[in-house]
């Protein structure tokens, strides 16, 4: 105390000659540190960490086989054609009209009859958080009773979005522990218990953290359930091209619930499937009923865009716009996805023979079973500080592996560890 | 007013309501030295797309700050000052005024009347209340700063008190350095806290240090603060939402905590900020020559607008329009509040196909010396045939 108020009073009388500053202690004193992001802040533990052995496996970001990040072709090439040609105007609240039109054919299919007739009501949002967050706002605002149904687990950063939009959550069973595979039964029991109408969020595809998707047959049993109960479908699709390589495969979901004649909500993020992490694009659309309804729609999301950043950065948009736009570019585009998600496959195969090989006493189909950037291999989280304080592996501690982070170099080094430390569990 | 404006054909329209810079061809512009670095970055095979961490680019962050607060600024020296980039200045304020609902005692910001037209929403979204301090005369077209003392004096102590930083935006009115003076005292005094934005900096007066000369006087008595920077206008980065919120704290210890509890707020809102802009502003401030390129376009932007200031004023004058008219050149930046009510302002529309807000409001940036004329034309007959 004594200690502060002379400091404090040092600076009184350093700023005596600005007279007038009454002395104040500090306005945010009581303020406690906040804690580290459980996925992000994995990312700066591994960077600070000088082993030359550090393996990042945490953070969601895609590494080539030399375990760099990659900047596809197609977005340099989009690049080349839009640097320093374009004026830096200022986008309208609803971000890039052309970007926002792509994004709809690529999630509802190109010649989707809904876009045809007008009905989605769409806005360019920053990347697939900033579409979360303006949905969940845009619930908040207009069923300002209800709640968000979220798989458990899910996203962690889904907690926070729906929680600072002041909308409360609630859980339905989705990953099965014991099989490391989907709880079914248990997630078509929630859907069928939660009170009609109410929002559910669901993974179109490649599920973070689990990597567990529903099989097309249980997507169709999902779907019909939902439509029964009158429920909200809301999508959160952050991987489509990246899970199995062929991005209309990975729409699936999404169009067995169109066909069904749900109205749904859809996120889409560009960050994974085109590289464009930083540049923050994604898109936010919302199904109505018809032209009228989509265009009120757009209008109030537009409404709580304003107030947050005024408009959506121009520069991701054009790069998808640009690519998305022009046939090759996007040829080239889906080829590029293509050896990503292969990649990402084959390390799955690698990492699981390789356990195999070393005579694990464990199961590891789940290895292969699962999709997209993630595999939630089941460690425990003592078990991942294991990993961390003995193996210099980076991961997060709900045993989220993400797959990008693994490459011919380091994946016998990190099978090893995983023997290791649970060959005695 | 743009929509409008887009949809009529005639010839002679002008286009007063857009707050983007335009050159004297009525072109948008895109700095030389923006150009010459975005090419810079294309061309660089090292450079990549990953994510930024929350608080984003870490030079652009350290820099911003120092722009606005001056290199040698003892809060600075002393680590009592956060930097996060933010979504330009709109994204900047949502992130403070979020981050004092959830941490501060006092709900409730004090803007000046009249204000940009977001700035009510962002912070009653954010979950403020809003209230207002007197600020423009309409009688004077200047300040009201009897107004505005005897209202930051009644305000409860500690209320958040935002101020334009310079060129006020929409009116243009600007506090003297004397009046600022006393702004200040009564802030520290009432313990009120000051939420500064910045849109304009270097673009009011044309120097960078000038237009930042009141927030300076602020972090020079010691006290806290919260700015939000944008680097919209004076980069020209409009649609890449270039901008960094600053808290000023009384400790480094504070600034820390500070910090860790903006990332929370940001990490739900869009998780990380966007690259591209924010490693073109870094690139620029960090390069002596870049930064001189920078600061003679920025000039060269200031004094168009000074110039057509002047031209406006000297061709209402030539032409006899009735009452004072200067506070067109006592105005600064890319506003000018003509004091025309909205009759006035829809008779210009209609008969001179002028657009412009309805509160009188035009933009200078959208004036050339070629159409001054029209519009001093449009002015004098608005003012003179009376409705």
């Amino acid at each position: 105390m004594a200690i502060r108020n002379s400091l404090s009073g040092q600076l009184l009388r350093r700023s005596s000659a600005v007279s007038g500053a009454r002395f104040i202690s500090s306005w945010f004193r009581s303020i406690e540190p906040a804690p580290k992001d459980p996925i992000l802040g994995v990312t700066e533990a591994f960077l600070a960490d000088q082993s030359p052995n550090k393996v990042n496996v945490g953070v969601g970001a895609y590494r080539d086989d030399n375990g760099k990040p990659v900047v596809l072709e197609c977005v340099r090439e989009a690049e080349r054609r839009i640097a320093g040609s374009q004026f830096m105007e200022y986008l309208p609240i609803g971000g890039s009209v052309k970007m926002v039109e792509e994004s709809l054919k690529l999630a509802y299919g190109e010649n989707s009859e809904f876009i045809k007739d007008k009905r989605i009501g769409a806005v360019q949002a920053l990347s697939g958080t900033g579409a979360c967050r303006i949905f969940a706002a845009f619930q908040h605002r207009f069923h300002p009773t209800s709640q968000i149904y979220i798989p458990v687990p899910t996203w962690a950063n889904h907690h926070n979005i729906w929680r600072d939009a002041g909308v409360p959550m609630k859980t339905f069973r989705y990953y099965h522990p014991e099989s490391r595979g989907l709880d079914f039964s248990g997630l078509m029991e929630d859907i069928k218990n939660a009170p009609d109408g109410s929002f559910f969020l669901l993974h179109a595809c490649a599920h973070n953290p689990t990597g567990v998707d529903p099989s097309e047959e249980q997507w169709r049993e999902i779907s019909s359930l939902i439509k029964v109960k009158g429920h909200f479908p809301f999508f959160d699709m952050a991987y489509q091209g990246f899970a199995s390589g062929d991005p209309e495969r990975d729409a699936k979901a999404i169009r067995i619930f169109l066909e069904d004649g749900h109205l749904i909500g859809l996120a889409q993020s560009y960050a994974k499937n085109m590289g464009l992490y930083g540049q923050r694009v994604g898109c936010l659309s919302v199904l109505c009923e018809d032209e009228k309804q989509a265009v009120a729609v757009k209008s109030q999301l537009q409404l709580l865009a304003r107030p947050m950043y005024s408009n959506p950065p121009v520069h991701g948009a054009l790069i998808v716009s640009t690519v998305l736009g022009d046939p090759e570019l996007k040829n080239l585009w889906l080829k590029e996805v293509k050896v990503m998600a292969d990649r990402i496959i084959g390390m799955r195969a690698t990492l699981r023979e390789n356990l195999e090989k070393l005579g694990s006493p464990l199961p590891w189909q789940h290895i292969t079973n699962q999709i997209g950037m993630f595999c939630y291999s089941g460690l425990t989280p003592e078990q991942v500080d294991r990993m961390t304080n003995e193996f210099h592996i980076y991961m997060t501690r709900n045993g989220r592996i993400s797959m990008a982070g693994l490459n011919t170099g380091n994946v016998g080094y990190v099978a090893n560890a995983i023997h290791e430390i649970t060959k005695s569990a | 007013v743009t929509l409008a404006y887009n949809k009529d054909p005639s010839p002679v329209k002008l286009n007063l309501g857009v707050g983007a810079y335009r050159t004297e061809e009525g072109k948008p512009l895109v700095l030389n030295v923006v150009r010459r670095v975005e090419q810079q970055l294309v061309n660089d095979p090292a450079r990549n797309k990953e994510y930024l961490p929350i608080t984003g680019v870490a030079d652009f962050n350290k820099l911003s700050a120092q722009l606005i607060f001056g290199a040698d600024s003892p809060a600075i020296r002393e680590g009592r000052v956060t930097t996060v980039q933010c979504l330009s200045g709109t994204g900047s304020l949502r992130v403070g005024g979020e981050f004092l609902a959830k941490h501060y005692h006092q709900r409730t910001i004090y803007l000046p009347k009249p204000t940009w037209g977001n700035h009510p929403k962002v912070f009653t979204l954010a979950g403020l209340t809003v209230q207002t301090y007197r600020y423009y005369a309409p009688a004077t077209r200047g300040l009201d700063f009897q107004g505005l003392i005897e209202d930051l004096g009644a305000a409860p102590s500690g209320s958040v008190i935002l101020l334009h930083a310079c060129a006020h935006n929409p009116t243009g009115v600007d506090p003297t350095p004397e009046q600022w003076e006393e702004i200040r005292k009564l802030i520290r005094s009432k313990a009120l806290l000051p939420f500064f934005d910045s849109a304009y900096q270097g673009f009011a007066s044309g120097s960078l240090d000038k237009d930042a000369q009141p927030v300076r006087s602020f972090v020079a008595d010691g006290g806290e603060l919260l700015m939000a920077q944008s680097y919209a206008k004076n980069m020209g980065l409009y649609g890449e939402r270039v901008g960094a919120l600053s808290i000023v704290c009384k400790s480094a210890d504070v600034a820390s905590k500070v910090e860790s509890q903006l990332k929370l707020v940001i990490r739900p809102m869009y998780s990380n900020p966007p690259i591209h802009g924010a490693t073109i502003v870094a690139t620029v401030l960090k390069d002596r020559d870049l930064f001189n390129e920078w600061t003679n376009e920025l000039k060269g932007m200031a004094d168009r607008i000074i110039s057509m200031r002047q031209q406006l004023f000297d061709a209402i004058r030539a032409r006899g329009t009735p009452g004072d008219w200067s506070h067109i050149i006592k105005q600064i930046g890319m506003f000018t509040f003509t004091g025309l009510n909205s009759e006035q302002v829809s008779f210009m529309t209609k008969e001179y196909h002028i657009y412009m807000t309805s509160d009188g409001r035009i933009s200078m940036a959208g004036l050339s010396s070629k159409t001054v004329p029209h519009l001093a034309d449009a002015i004098h007959a608005a003012v003179t045939k009376a409705v």
